[in-house]
């Protein structure tokens, strides 16, 4: 392994730095708060010529993936980036790309959906479209985000997978917080990823017809296909982190993380930096003698429901605490985790859905520790509840 | 010969099993597996002793489904014929008229 470079970056610098090392022909994005620096970043590689790709300066989001489906189906490594309402522009180019199986890699910065307006983290954009087909993964601070790139085109661009990725970093607080971030060599990542090659792409040696029409009789057999290869995803991405961890020395837990949920009473259960919160919260009610644990989910698809049952099944009480309401209900989370254990051969602990941090309110220790102390009290019938 | 269209492959099979589907929506180029031509309510019909094989169909026909491979004549090409009858309208001759398919 090539000697590492310790470098200060903030989330967005991380990702920017991330795409370079990962030689992507063509990036298209168009410029949205917090995501902005990211594509400044890139924009300043392609014109310094450290980074020899096709920079699109695209009209809208919904341009920018369209190019990226476009290049993608020539065979072409690419990389876009938005956030918000950029991404719900996008919303039907999301499933084209995943339709088609163009594995576009891309980093959404969560922020939350107007109205009222406003520019801050929450991660209602990402969550409300987690039917799109896409792999979702959260990042919990800049060295992942920029390990989550590399580590992107390689699950990916897998023959098994060939789905198209979203990178989600919390608006502001990881997108423009600075770090110390391990900078790995060109060598090492280029032995680590390989030059993009499939056969699902237009060539002139092998004429295609691509992304066409498939009507009621052969529809639902490629959504079939879509299905399983997102699902086979979760394989392909302990082996990528795996070998990952065996050339740069980071080692990934797969699609979640755990913290001292083998004998845990109380678990909270969250995704992205506000995990950062509550360790040191954890920690210190451990300290203390109390039996609480952390989990921290990574990928939200494929959605880690073994991983979530293993990890809960012996709780007392669960709270799942996120950044997201699917109103008139629950959060989306939360749905999601609440099915895994229902799955679950025991009686599943008692679950609440913490909902907080909606338009980038703080969510503080103080807050979390409050958390652990409402998972302790009795039932008193709700579910959904405000923090 | 026709304008655009490729030859049918009359050999397609249908895939049988999620293991015969491709990864990605793609399918070697050149295949044309079905007709194309149900919506039609009424079809050209040609009188080829009033033909003079002057081609004004064949130029105008949107669909490029008038054969002028055939020895001795043009032909039309039902499979894919939407029957808009501009090839009727346009032939100096009259040699071509709209016949009710859906009676």
């Amino acid at each position: 392994m090539m000697p590492a470079q310790k470098v200060f970056l903030s989330g967005n610098e991380a990702v920017a730095a991330g795409v370079r090392l990962a030689r992507p022909h063509v990036i298209a994005a168009y410029p949205i708060t917090p995501q902005t620096t990211v594509i400044e970043r890139l924009a300043e590689m392609v014109e310094d010529e450290s980074l020899k790709a096709e920079y699109l300066h695209v009209e809208s989001e919904h341009s920018a993936l369209s190019a990226c489906i476009g290049a993608s189906a020539v065979g072409a490594r690419t990389f876009t980036a938005t956030s918000s309402q950029g991404l719900l522009y996008m919303a039907e180019c999301l499933h084209y790309a995943s339709g088609g199986r163009f594995p576009v890699v891309m980093m959404n910065a969560n922020r939350s959906l107007a109205l009222p307006w406003n520019i801050y983290g929450d991660q209602r954009d990402s969550l409300s479209l987690l039917d799109c087909g896409w792999i979702q993964v959260y990042a919990e601070d800049a060295q992942e985000s920029l390990d989550l790139i590399i580590q992107a085109y390689a699950i990916a661009e897998h023959p098994d997978v060939l789905t198209p990725m979203m990178i989600n970093l919390d608006g502001f607080v990881i997108t423009h917080t600075y770090e110390l971030v391990s900078l790995p060599s060109q060598e090492d990542v280029d032995a680590f990823l390989p030059p993009f090659l499939t056969t699902n792409k237009m060539d002139l040696d092998h004429p295609m017809s691509l992304a066409f029409t498939a009507g009621p009789a052969y529809n639902q057999a490629f959504k079939q296909l879509q299905h399983q290869a997102v699902v086979s995803a979760s394989k392909i991405i302990c082996e990528v982190e795996e070998r990952f961890g065996q050339r740069f020395g980071r080692n990934y837990p797969g699609l979640l993380e755990t913290l001292y949920c083998e004998d845990a009473e109380f678990i909270l259960v969250t995704l992205g930096s506000v995990a950062g919160t509550v360790r040191p919260v954890v920690e210190k009610l451990r300290s203390l003698g109390e039996r609480v644990g952390l989990v921290r989910i990574r990928y939200m698809r494929p959605f880690p429901d073994t991983e979530i049952r293993n990890a809960l099944a012996g709780a007392k009480a669960v709270g799942v605490l996120e950044k997201d309401i699917s109103f008139g209900y629950e959060g989306t989370v939360f749905t999601n985790v609440n099915s895994a254990l229902m799955r679950a051969k025991v009686q599943p602990p008692r679950l609440l859905n913490f909902v907080g941090g909606l338009g980038g309110k703080d969510i503080s220790a103080e807050d979390i520790e409050q958390l652990f102390l409402r998972l302790k009290r009795p039932d008193d019938g709700e579910t959904v509840v405000f923090i | 010969m026709a304008m655009n269209y490729p030859v049918r492959q009359r050999s397609f099979k249908p895939p049988k099993d999620l293991a015969e589907y491709p990864v990605g929506i793609a399918f070697p180029a050149g295949h044309l597996v079905e007709t194309n031509a149900s919506w039609r309510s009424h079809r050209p019909v040609l009188d080829a002793g009033k033909c003079t094989n002057c081609r004004i169909c064949w130029l105008l026909c949107p669909d490029g489904v008038i054969h002028t491979s055939k020895p001795g004549g043009l032909e039309i090409d039902y499979d894919y014929c939407k029957g808009c009858g501009i090839c009727a309208k346009e032939c100096r001759q009259k040699a071509i008229r709209m016949e009710n398919e859906a009676l």
